[in-house]
């Protein structure tokens, strides 16, 4: 479904160049779920966004159906880690949801229904009202989850959706990425530092190296579903699969520290 | 003493020092017996006289709506211009001289100019030059408001495919709004300036004429009633101005206050 | 390619302040507008120039800004200790708020009448009103940057022993500086719009008057001179208040909005 070929990033030119991507190669298949998983600052949301089609590689394809991603594609939809900063605090979860659908060619009826199928995916029916300020991080980060889904999209991208929540609601909210996958069938990319997030919700991992990135390893996960926060966290390959990503991600931590942060440079070109 | 009873003192001294004030006012003109500092008693029934209602349709009638004709024009231009500025590195980059030419220069300087090239002194000269001068803050604080918007916010309307039209109408332009409103308010109060201003540089009604007139005539109270009442509309406006904007602004509190620090 | 751009990025102010002068020639000389009523840009140039040959618009303007300075610096003396006075107790603080609230919105340019017939047509006139007007913003702006204090810095100095005195010189003094240098750019705005308003409109010596006179007599190209050179001043006034603020939040953890004006 999503196919990356040889995909590179570098920002600026000359000798004060910074290559962020290196070359990346990646096929996410048909309703998987791929985690993307590295070391910090290695540039995952670099490739994200250029995935994601708001940033222009600097060589390589991003083919999404067989079609090449020149812009924010129509099929894919966005989870970022900053939840309140991608959220409107001037209006209503349930506008904040409503706001792709806008200019959606669908009825008014149908738009109300997405709205509150998605919603009450994420359950947060009773707060569909309020300011998305008056709620907790990690249901802010269900409304953004919401508003993804009410945009029907065929593969969602999410980056670090779950970095600034606490560790016991990230629990929940992991559990809430697979049961939507179980029930809207859609394919998802997730990027997570988090190891043991990573071989909890994975068919498949990818492993990055450090900038500029690639893809170093791809790990396949056989952990049986559907996947339990206990029960498949007490399991031998469980922690094997973890001790395995873990060593992997270990060797590529970056000595040098002249390595610029590919991920900051990623933040402060939004538009190149 | 006790957290209690010192809160009933300060809300006491709210109350107090500003009528102890007024008193002062009127003991001291009212024994000082200077013509040129009528009682304030005096001034006030004068104020009554005039301003309700007999001169009222007269003079502050044409005064307020100058001030909030030229207002709106003007903040409209400034919203107007500021969104494209705003949005356009390059578009900035060609207005800011000009911009911060505009905005440094002093209104009084541009009064007779304004009246030479109006080749009147009626409404419509008045009004321009009320909603000329009412751009600039404006204008500065929607640039600054639309700048300081969060590109992550933007991100992701970019990358729901949300063509740039809508994302100015429904992303920017709520965004920047607390930021403009800033610069409304500063707007408003620069209205009411410039309306003393041309009205006193030349008119043939207004409040600002009767402030001239009455001390060309040397009608000393007239012309306190007509500096308390430009005081009044001053202070109302701003009033008014802030009730409207703690409304319409409410969430913008609500989610400062629950941003963490 | 990066570098190209900004060559051309750098030369763009330029180009539109020449643009923005041809369109001014081209719109007199054709004759768009009457070139009695808009003197061409080679003209107003030319004018401005003969008059910079002249001792007279030299003192003219040195007058305006002596108005202007020692009405901002009355402002600042009054204004400052005042604000920390009021900014620093909260009894202070409430007392005093109505009244400041209701004083604050008043058109400094209302008093010109009182002024006309108290003080007289005179640089007294001038300063007072002057000071008057800038008063205001400076007070506000000091009381935010008493209160603005940050309470953790002023806790360490209370558990390092010193006293309330100390604490004040040595904690809220310096974190009040960068509002107090806002609050100079806010103000010196106005002490110039109000220095310029007393020549215009009460005859005292400075530009204000230099641009009566040049209307008395017909003297169009004169007037349009004494406009664009006001608005010189105004932008040497701003660009040296404005670096004396930035130099001032250095080093400053301004997480202000900051309201242009």
């Amino acid at each position: 479904m999503l196919e990356i070929t040889h995909l590179s990033k570098t920002y600026g030119s000359g000798d004060r160049a910074t290559r962020a991507v290196g070359d990346v190669n990646l096929t996410v298949g048909e309703g998987e779920l791929l985690v993307v998983v590295g070391p910090s600052g290695c540039g995952k949301t670099t490739l994200l966004k250029c995935i994601g089609g708001l940033l222009r590689p600097t060589s390589g394809d991003v083919k999404l159906n067989g079609k090449r991603v020149s812009g924010p594609p129509e099929e894919m939809a966005l989870v970022f880690q900053d939840y309140s900063r991608s959220l409107m605090p001037w209006t209503s979860v349930r506008n904040n949801v409503l706001l792709p659908l806008r200019h959606k060619k669908l009825s008014r009826t149908d738009r109300t229904r997405l709205v509150e199928d998605s919603v009450e995916a994420v359950g947060l029916t009773r707060f569909v009202d309020h300011y998305p300020w008056q709620l907790s991080g990690g249901m802010q980060q269900r409304v953004a989850i919401a508003r993804a889904l009410a945009y029907q999209p065929s593969i969602l991208l999410m980056d670090e959706p779950f970095a600034s929540v606490d560790a016991q609601t990230r629990g929940d909210l992991e559990d809430l990425v697979l049961n939507v996958r179980e029930q809207f069938g859609v394919t998802i990319l997730f990027v997570t530092h988090d190891i043991d997030e990573s071989v909890y919700l994975a068919d498949r991992i990818a492993v990055l190296t450090s900038s500029p990135t690639e893809v170093k390893e791809l790990i396949a996960v056989d952990l049986p579903t559907p996947r339990d926060q206990i029960a498949t966290k007490e399991l031998p390959e469980f922690a094997h699969l973890r001790a395995h990503v873990y060593r992997l991600i270990k060797r590529e931590r970056p000595g040098a520290s002249e390595l610029a942060d590919a991920d900051a440079l990623a933040a402060a070109h939004p538009e190149s | 003493m006790s957290a209690r009873s010192w809160r009933l003192v300060k809300i006491g001294a709210e109350i107090l020092v500003p009528l102890a004030i007024l008193l002062a006012w009127q003991l001291w003109t009212a024994s000082a017996h200077q013509p040129r500092f009528p009682r304030l008693s005096t001034i006030l029934v004068q104020f009554r006289e005039m301003w309700l209602f007999s001169q009222f349709g007269e003079h502050v009638v044409p005064s307020l709506v100058r001030i909030l004709a030229g207002f709106a024009i003007g903040s409209l231009i400034g919203v107007a211009l500021g969104i494209p500025l705003g949005l356009s590195t390059r578009a900035r980059r060609a207005a800011m001289p000009h911009i911060e030419y505009w905005r440094a220069m002093p209104p009084p300087a541009l009064l007779p100019i304004s009246v030479i090239l109006a080749h009147s002194i009626g409404d419509r000269q008045k009004i321009e030059f009320i909603a000329f001068f009412c751009i600039f803050p404006v204008l500065l604080n929607t640039i600054a408001g639309i700048r300081a918007i969060d590109p992550t916010l933007v991100d992701t309307a970019r990358s729901y495919g949300i063509p740039r039209h809508e994302r100015v109408r429904r992303i920017v332009l709520p965004a920047a709004f607390p930021q403009i409103m800033a610069g409304l308010r500063v707007s408003l109060a620069l209205a009411v300036i410039m309306m003393v201003l041309t009205e006193y540089f030349s008119s043939t009604n207004g409040v600002g004429y009767v402030l001239l007139i009455s001390k060309n005539t040397f009608q000393l109270v007239p012309m306190w009633a007509a500096i308390v009442l430009i005081g009044v509309i001053g202070y109302l406006i701003n009033f008014v101005f802030l009730l409207v904007e703690r409304r319409v602004l409410a969430w913008h509190r609500g989610w400062r206050a629950a941003l963490p620090d | 390619m990066k570098r190209a751009l900004s060559v051309l990025d750098r030369l763009i102010p330029l180009l539109s302040v020449v643009a923005a002068l041809l369109v001014w020639q081209f719109v007199s000389v054709t004759g768009i507008v009457d070139e009695r009523d808009l003197p061409s840009m080679t003209t107003t140039v030319r004018e401005l120039w003969h008059l910079m040959q002249t001792g007279t618009f030299w003192h003219q303007l040195l007058l305006t800004v002596r108005g202007w300075a020692l009405g901002l610096g009355v402002a600042t003396v009054l204004a400052v200790p005042i604000g920390i006075v009021l900014g620093s107790s909260d009894l202070a603080g409430r007392a005093f708020r109505v009244p400041i609230e209701f004083l604050r919105p008043i058109p400094s340019a209302a008093l010109i009448p009182l002024l006309f017939l108290t003080l007289g047509t005179n640089l007294k006139s001038e300063v007072f009103l002057a000071a008057f007007g800038a008063f205001w913003p400076l007070l506000v702006q000091t009381m935010y940057g008493v209160r603005d204090v940050d309470p953790v810095a002023l806790d360490t100095a209370r558990s390092f022993g010193l006293g309330r005195l100390e604490r004040m010189y040595r904690v809220t003094l310096p974190s009040t500086v960068p509002y107090i240098a806002t609050g100079v750019r806010i103000s010196s705005t106005v002490a110039l719009i109000l220095a310029f308003t007393a020549e215009l409109f009460m005859g005292v010596p400075g530009l204000g008057q230099a641009m009566n006179v040049a209307g008395a007599f017909g003297l169009t190209d004169t007037i349009y001179a004494l406009a664009l050179a006001t608005g010189f001043l105004g932008v040497a006034i701003h660009i040296s208040t404005t670096a004396v603020e930035r130099r001032a939040l250095r080093w400053h953890p301004s997480q202000r909005q900051e309201v242009a004006l």
